[in-house]
């Protein structure tokens, strides 16, 4: 493990910053480009997994384990979202026979 | 060093053929795959704990999640309808304005220090279970009231219902 631990040791701040960023870019694009739901849900999985690694970054960063927890509660609320998100996909495809989202905008002005 | 940005590659790498595979079962087998290098970088961070929840509960348990609900929603008939192309690159473009913004906002930053392990026990169970159950107790039985009720609503909402039925 030290080995492992010590190979890290030039990567500056910056370069976290930048892959989470670029990550949670390629995120957000996956929420504009896409018409599937899931793969649209996909996306937001990569959004918040991109700030995860962000938080242990900065963690390790400060010697402060406060922000690993958080990465902690993080998981434990993509775990609830995901259960419920996925539910209300298997009903919108019962109800509609599709998972087009172009089909929900009812609520759309 | 050169471990890092071989893995942030794959990272990125990944992360677009997660956006731009046609088929959602490829989707998903490419988002496994993107985890598998998130748990790479815990790895390097010596956020051990962090390495084995991200394995165990993004990989084996939500993604399954995902490929069971793509099996129970029969995607084979008809393939995605294709959006414009126009509102394709505006969607590349907003996204790439993003990442364009925060990497310029970087540099603002004076010289950036380069992260450093100085308590090598700081992602071990041990110390994060302290953490956890001192300062973080409340939230911790909170988040599992939150489970529970997302667990109670998941199976409401996918049931179907007896009268509409």
């Amino acid at each position: 493990m030290e080995s492992l631990t010590n190979t890290i040791h030039a990567v500056p701040l910056n370069h976290y910053i930048l892959l989470s960023a670029i990550i949670f870019s390629i995120g957000v694009m996956g929420v504009l480009i896409r018409r599937n739901a899931i793969v649209i849900f996909m996306s937001v999985e990569l959004m918040l997994n991109s700030v995860n690694l962000l938080l242990t970054a900065f963690s390790v960063y400060r010697g402060d384990a406060t922000g690993q927890v958080f990465v902690f509660f993080i998981m434990a609320l993509a775990a609830a979202e995901v259960a419920v998100g996925l539910a209300i996909i298997v009903m919108i495809y019962r109800n509609t026979n599709s998972i087009d989202i172009n089909v929900l905008n009812r609520l759309k002005w | 060093m050169s471990t890092f940005y071989f893995i942030a590659f794959l990272s990125i790498f990944f992360s677009i053929l997660v956006i731009s595979a046609k088929n959602p079962v490829h989707s998903i087998l490419y988002l496994i795959l993107t985890f598998f290098t998130f748990t790479v970088h815990y790895i390097l961070l010596n956020a051990q704990f962090l390495a084995i929840v991200n394995f165990i509960v993004y990989m084996g348990a939500i993604l399954v999640l995902f490929l069971y609900t793509l099996m129970l929603i029969n995607l084979n008939k008809e393939s995605e309808p294709v959006k414009p192309f126009m509102i394709k690159i505006a969607g590349v473009f907003g996204g790439g304005i993003l990442a364009v913004a925060i990497a310029s906002s970087l540099k603002l930053l004076a010289k950036s220090n380069p992260v450093v392990l100085q308590n090598p026990n700081l992602g071990l169970v041990k110390n994060l279970g302290k953490v956890l159950f001192n300062e973080f107790l409340l939230p911790f039985e909170v988040s599992s009231v939150l489970l529970l009720s997302a667990m109670v609503g998941a199976v409401l909402l996918a049931t179907k219902d007896p009268k509409t039925a």
